[in-house]
């Protein structure tokens, strides 16, 4: 639909086929450097330490962490959530876009699958850890029993949390994987290494890129590109419901469905932007991941922080509007001014102000503060997940129970011991899977590059 | 077999084979087992199995984690024990300070609960705190397990034996021997006390009590001619006046004055007046959050002002006023105010200053109130003790003394002279004590004959003049102790078998005293099942003669202090109670630790914040805690802490501020002190308070009113409730209930806020206790708080108390958010919790609005890292077996003691009947001192708690929310003056 006119150039250096494959198959037969090495080590040594925080909450109880009968979730679910926003990114890459025939998408597209996946096991661990009692955590799979039959409760927002997410990552990690068949088998068809042709065979699924397989291949894809769509929208949508069907003042909100979804994306798209600076560095794919590929992901992070401001607006509007006391309470007092001041304009700040500054072409084309920014909105969205969480849960309806809470150390390991997780899984991707979707992006090398 | 063969080659195989085997053939065969089998190597399919076993059994072996644990059934059915069936056995709990009669609750033979015995005259029903959690002291691990020597453990039968013969020969040599002891109510042990005074001629029985009331005698003794302390009835009352006394709380007879207090004000039956009550005094107690009026003073103001109310309605009565000093309390309204209520007022001072009592004497005699609120012969025999007792023991040491023995008193940690007493220890030759734990005094005696716990004990008390008070054992001596009263015995020479001594007593002394009974063993049947007696005594009043009268006069450098006994605490006998310890403080809502209370303005002037540590005299080092609505330049300490022998969950905690206490003209008083402190800059120490916020941000939680607004409407201060109610719609049916539907209510207005009900609970539902550290993480396990809120002004607010409990919604936002539907609604409308089938979400503890439910965040019992009473063997036996001990991870709450419910209707099922309204009593009900909570079916039309639902003061907390909670609140009213 788009020309490159107004897109630009997408795949730059007026490449051949042949090009393509080989420079992007390139780094997985290169000696792994260095640098992998050090940041494996690195994102290993964050997983022990998760794995020792993870010991000590299984092993001594939750009560190792900073949360509190008035507070009871804390950093688990904060970070949870943030996961699972993060988590957004791959999909929403691969269906929104495609669905907007934007060709663009086709060397991120991978890259965005591959975090979303690595990002919901990282959130999935969460919920699991966060329970009083994990070795029962079946209970809450609805099957089959001997007693009463005792079903789950499916008005319960945690159990649609169980489906959503399951059924998510089940989607996501099958589409992941059905668009790297064809490269998997460009990969085997190149290597020399036995082993390598083996496990790439056993995997490309006997892929000989007959005009049926391509055929099948793409009725797949679009299949579950049509199944994960709607799930991109139910699963932060369901997320937002642990707090909008609550009677909490602040999660008590039907502005929460779409505020999380937006969010999500948001926060996915710039994590997505702070991997692929790395990358197209690393690993010299400049001429895959263009500054255009840039400057379109800061474009639509600005109209998205737009709908973010709206929706931090709409909140607050509602709050006085409504003229409850305690929703006025909980955000014109406790978030815009009070105990979570910082944390709220943390949040705004981030999240609503800063992106308005790739308004400025100049600052769009400078890949350093495109950089700082994609983490400075991560760090925000990682704020908008606390005041949600622990502002209303701190000060809610009787005073009496109000109560601070802060972080232990053991908190604390979960979290970096989740980015050990997923530095580990996003350098085992660099390091066996083609980063960029090969066949997709020669097949709009044609149409839109010199 | 015949053999074919195609090819020359086959037919020499064939050969080859015949020939190899001729080797002789295993004895079982190996065909078809690879080598590897043969050599006994595991392969790939052994390994999977292996494996798999493993696995498997591993999984079967965690998931029976818990291990068999065998009962063994009674060889012999003991007489009156059905087992899973309690028994209810009257007795009473005096422990030299508090008195309650009870009701012991055991189980397969041994107490787990104490509950109030409501045929008493004087407790009706109601406990305190401390009473609730004194079942807990009978298995603390700390009690001595046998008698000791030089700390040294031994028997009873050389023990006596060396004792008997050092006080023979005492006795021989006529040397004095001291019994120092607490007060004794017990008329039978004091006739035993006084028997042995006899046999072993030069005793001198000395009492002694930690916190006294000699000066009130004293007075008495001055104005009446006689030594006593009156009683008082606050029914008969319009108007009390307390100063400086805490009698909802700590003094004299808090439970009794609680349950007549509330009796007149609770306004549910259509009065138009109720009782009112201005308080002033120096710190912040129970008793000046409830009352109506309530004035800081500072404690030297407090005779000065009384000495200026005197000479106020003197001369409007025409008497004779004395010289007093200017006050810059405005007191003039209230004198006023005592003057209309002339012969139905009750002034009263709680502090223990001659001056001070004379005059509060001198005030009742001039409103003409004794003998209508305030009687001179029903008395109290409480607070008999000596203020000079220490004093006096140890110029009787100095003076030759040769034998010490100690009963129920610890005056090397209580009295300020404690340090001189231990030296003065040194110099007898024998020193006994007869206490239960190896106390800061037992641990300087040579012999510690341990006392046997009061539920373990026969014994009798006389509380007040006429009413008399059984005790009698409820299980047998857990450890090899022995009642004091049968040691005795024992010295004496005689058959220690003190219950036929107490019998003898009785029909001696107090059987023909009566006429209802004809037979001796039906009275004394009628009174151990009964737990008291009442006499019909005719009482013969005293004549009032004026005394001189001035105000005390102190010389005050640096700030004034107040000593003061914490609700749970007391003075500090019970420390190692971890029930007590973890009692929130009504006022300061601080658990495991005492303080420095000052004032918001005080700690303004002199730069001190919250948890600040400062240096007491000099002397020992507390945090400072501040309190609105301390006197002006006061400071408050409270007594009861720094015990250093109490057991391992009292030791260290605190500071022992009984080193503190005034000395005035030969009384101890705890008010009138002077301190000095100073901050250590940069030093902190972290309190563990339950609540951190203070006040209720304008929201209508709890609702107040005055008696004026009250009577022009009796809605009025619960306005919104009508608002709500217009407001309650919602799209679905609403819950309907078949055969129950329980509710609770509290009445604002009798609530004082005195945590009985906490500990009640504890008991009962088998409530853990969590320590200092998790109750500052905020983790408190209790199921029912009091929750404390001021209003008005900081330097002196006014407080709210409100029990916040599960309430029971019937549109519970804790039920529908659970992914395992582990607390589902019961067909009677109760709130259930499931705990097995917690697994630990939470997301019903944050979407409860009234955060009554409570997260194991740890393994609590079993754990050596919360080593309490769950802990123990001995101390695990107070545990409620109708109640399942919580494990880490799961959710709990209140469930209106469902066990209760189950047992009720249970019986009714039995004898076929109906259930009655009153029947079910929850544990918090039963023993409220103020008869606050009303439990019962909502239903039944004609049920107390339908019929208090209908109250125009009825509201739920949190009504807008369309919770539709079962328990409801009944406004506060305060009598006001407008």
């Amino acid at each position: 639909m788009y020309n490159k006119k107004v897109r630009g150039i997408l795949v730059e250096g007026n490449k051949s086929y042949g090009q393509i494959s080989r420079d992007i198959i390139a780094p997985l037969y290169a000696k792994t450097p260095i640098w992998w090495y050090v940041a494996a080590t690195l994102a290993f040594a964050a997983m022990v330490f998760g794995v020792w925080a993870g010991y000590i909450t299984i092993s001594t109880g939750i009560g190792t962490w900073g949360v509190n009968n008035n507070v009871a979730w804390g950093w688990g679910i904060i970070n949870f959530v943030w996961w699972i926003g993060i988590g957004h990114a791959g999909t929403a890459f691969s269906i929104f876009l495609l669905i907007l025939r934007q060709k663009w998408r086709t060397s991120i597209n991978r890259a965005a699958e591959a975090m979303t996946v690595v990002a919901v096991i990282c959130a999935g661990l969460f919920p699991l850890l966060h329970m009083g009692r994990i070795w029962n955590a079946f209970f809450i799979f609805p099957y089959w029993n001997t007693r009463g039959p005792l079903w789950v409760n499916f008005n319960s927002p945690l159990f649609w949390d169980v489906v959503a997410i399951s059924t998510y990552f089940m989607a996501s990690a099958v589409f992941w994987y059905i668009g790297m068949i064809p490269d998997f088998a460009t990969i085997r068809d190149k290597t020399k290494s036995k082993i390598k042709k083996k496990v790439y065979g056993f995997f490309s699924f006997g892929w000989v890129g007959s005009a049926r397989g391509w055929l099948r291949f793409e009725t797949a894809s679009l299949l579950l590109g049509g199944l994960a769509a709607p799930l991109v929208v139910a699963v932060h949508s369901i997320v937002s419901m642990d707090f909008a069907t609550s009677v909490m003042p602040g999660w008590h909100t039907t502005i929460f469905p779409p505020y999380f979804v937006v969010g999500a994306i948001f926060s996915g798209f710039g994590m997505v932007l702070t991997l692929m600076i790395i990358v197209r560095k690393v690993f010299k794919f400049q001429e895959y991941v263009t500054r255009g590929h840039l400057d379109a992901i800061a474009r639509i992070l600005t109209f998205i922080s737009l709908i973010m401001a709206t929706a931090y607006t709409t909140e607050l509007f509602i709050a006085w509007y409504g003229g409850q006391e305690y929703e006025m309470f909980t955000f014109l007092k406790n978030r815009v001014t009070g105990e979570y001041t910082l944390a709220f304009w943390t949040m705004v700040t981030c999240n609503a102000i800063l992106p308005q500054l790739f308004w400025s072409k100049r600052i769009r084309k400078n890949i350093t503060i495109v950089f700082i920014m994609s983490i400075f909105i991560n760090i925000g969205m990682w704020f908008e997940r606390y005041v949600i969480v622990v502002t209303s849960l701190s000060k809610d309806f009787l005073p009496s129970s109000w109560a601070s809470y802060s972080p232990t150390l053991v908190e604390v390991g979960l979290f970096v011991g989740t980015l050990g997780i997923f530095l580990l899984g996003v350098l085992l991707f660099f390091r066996y899977i083609p980063m960029i979707a090969i066949s997709e992006v020669k097949g709009i090398l044609k149409k839109t590059s010199k | 077999m015949k053999k074919y063969w195609r090819s020359i080659e086959e037919y020499q195989a064939i050969q080859k084979q015949d020939i190899e085997k001729k080797e002789p053939e295993p004895e079982f065969s190996i065909e078809g087992m690879s080598d590897e089998e043969i050599k006994g190597k595991s392969n790939r399919r052994d390994f999977l199995k292996m494996l798999g076993f493993t696995i498997g059994y591993a999984t079967i072996a965690a998931s029976c984690e818990t291990p068999v644990r065998k009962a063994i059934p009674y060889l012999n059915q003991p007489e009156e024990i059905t087992p899973g069936v309690a028994n209810y056995y009257a007795s009473t709990f005096y422990d030299g300070h508090d008195y309650c009669s009870i009701l012991v609750k055991t189980r397969e033979g041994r107490p787990i609960k104490i509950e109030g015995n409501e045929l008493s005259s004087i407790s009706k029903g109601g406990t305190n705190a401390k009473t609730q959690a004194s079942v807990l002291n009978l298995y603390d691990n700390a009690r001595l397990k046998s008698p000791r020597k030089n700390g040294e453990k031994t028997d009873w039968a050389s023990i006596d034996k060396e004792i008997i013969a050092e006080l023979e020969k005492l006795s021989a040599e006529s040397k004095e021997i001291i019994l120092l002891s607490s007060t004794v109510i017990s008329p039978s042990t004091r006739q035993l006390i006084s028997e042995f005074s006899k046999k072993y001629k030069n005793v001198s029985w000395i009492t002694y009590d930690a916190v006294s009331m000699a000066a009130t005698h004293q007075a008495n003794k001055i104005n009446f001619g006689e030594s006593f302390i009156p009683t008082y009835n606050l029914k008969n009352a319009k108007l009390v006046m307390g100063f400086n006394a805490d009698f909802l709380g700590t003094w004299l007879s808090p439970v009794e004055f609680t349950k007549q207090y509330s009796a007149a004000r609770k306004l549910l039956n259509g009065e138009t007046s109720m009782l009112r009550h201005v308080q002033f005094e120096s710190t912040y107690t129970l008793t000046g959050g409830a009352a109506d009026d309530r004035i800081p003073i500072k404690p030297s103001e407090e005779g000065i002002l009384l000495l200026n109310i005197y000479n106020y309605i003197a001369a409007k009565t025409g008497t004779t006023t004395y010289n007093a000093p200017n006050t810059s309390v405005d007191y003039k309204a209230y004198a006023e105010e005592l003057l209309e209520n002339k012969g139905k007022a009750i002034v009263f001072s709680g502090t223990n200053d001659l001056n001070i009592q004379l005059i509060c004497n001198g005030i009742n005699a001039l409103l003409n109130n004794y003998e209508n609120t305030i009687y001179t012969a029903k008395r109290y025999n409480f607070k008999q003790g000596d203020d000079q007792a220490i004093e006096k023991v140890i110029a009787k040491i100095k003076s030759g003394a040769a034998a010490v023995v100690h009963y129920n008193v610890n005056p090397v940690y209580d009295s300020p002279k404690g340090a001189a007493y231990k030296e003065a220890l040194d110099k007898v030759g024998l020193k006994v004590s007869l206490s239960d734990t190896m106390d800061e005094t037992a641990s300087v005696c040579t012999y510690v004959c341990p006392d046997h716990n009061y539920l373990e004990s026969w014994n009798d008390a006389e509380p007040q003049t006429g009413i008399y008070s059984t005790q009698q054992p409820t299980i047998k001596n857990i450890f090899d102790t022995r009642q004091v009263q049968d040691t005795l015995l024992k010295w004496m020479g005689k058959d220690p078998v003190f219950s036929d001594y107490l019998e003898t007593y009785w029909e001696k002394n107090i059987y023909p005293k009566q006429s209802t009974f004809t037979t001796f063993k039906s009275f004394w049947n009628q009174s151990i099942h009964d737990g008291t007696a009442v006499l019909e005594t005719k009482f013969k009043s005293l004549k009032f003669k004026p005394a001189n009268l001035k105000a005390p006069e102190y010389n005050i450098n640096g700030a004034e202090l107040v000593l003061y006994e914490k609700i749970g605490l007391g003075n500090g006998k019970y420390a190692n109670n971890p029930w007590l310890q973890e009692l929130p403080d009504p006022i300061t809502m601080s658990t495991w630790d005492n303080y420095v209370c000052v004032s918001v303005a005080f700690a303004k002037a002199n730069s001190l914040s919250q948890e600040d540590v400062v240096s007491v005299n000099g002397k020992f080092e507390l945090p400072v805690l501040i309190q609105p609505g301390l006197a002006k330049n006061t400071i408050a300490i409270a007594i009861g802490y720094g015990r250093t022998r109490a057991g391992k969950v009292a030791n260290k905690l605190g500071q022992n501020a009984f080193g503190l206490i005034y000395e005035k003209d030969g009384f101890k008083s705890l008010l009138g002190n002077s301190i000095k402190i100073s901050k250590i800059e940069g030093k902190t120490y972290p309190l563990a308070l339950t609540q951190e916020h203070h006040t209720m941000e304008g929201r209508s939680l709890v609702r107040e009113t005055t008696l004026d607004k009250f009577l022009k409407n009796p809605a009025s201060g619960n306005e919104q409730h009508a608002i709500d109610q217009a407001k309650n719609t919602t799209l679905y049916t609403k819950p309907k209930f078949t055969g129950f539907q329980w509710g609770m209510n509290i009445n604002l207005n009798a609530c004082i806020g005195c945590g009985n009900c906490v500990i009640s609970c504890q008991a009962e539902n088998n409530v853990a206790v969590i320590g200092k550290e998790q109750v500052k993480n905020r983790r408190i396990m209790h199921w029912i708080r009091v929750d404390r809120y001021y209003s008005e002004d900081e330097e002196n607010p006014e407080i709210l108390h409100q029990p916040v409990m599960c309430m029971h919604c019937d549109n519970a936002p804790c039920e529908n958010v659970c992914p395992v539907a582990a607390t589902p609604h019961s067909g009677e409308g109760l709130n259930e919790m499931a705990y097995n089938r917690c697994i630990g979400t939470r997301y019903c503890m944050n979407n409860c609005p009234y955060r009554v439910r409570r997260f194991n965040w740890f393994e609590y019992a079993n754990n050596k890292d919360f080593d309490y009473n769950m802990n123990n063997e001995v101390g695990k036996l107070v545990l409620n077996p109708d109640v399942v001990v919580r494990s880490r991870g799961v959710v709990e709450k209140c469930s209106s003691c469902i066990q209760r419910i189950q047992e009720k209707k249970l019986d009714a099922k039995k004898e076929n009947r109906q259930l009655r309204d009153g029947e079910i009593k929850t544990a918090c009900q039963q023993s409220c001192p103020a008869d606050a909570i009303v439990f019962g079916d909502l239903l039944t039309p004609d049920t107390e708690i339908s019929k208090l639902n209908k109250n125009p003061r009825v509201y739920n907390l949190l009504e807008h929310l369309h919770t539709l909670p079962s328990t409801s609140y009944l406004t506060k009213i305060r009598n006001k003056k407008s």
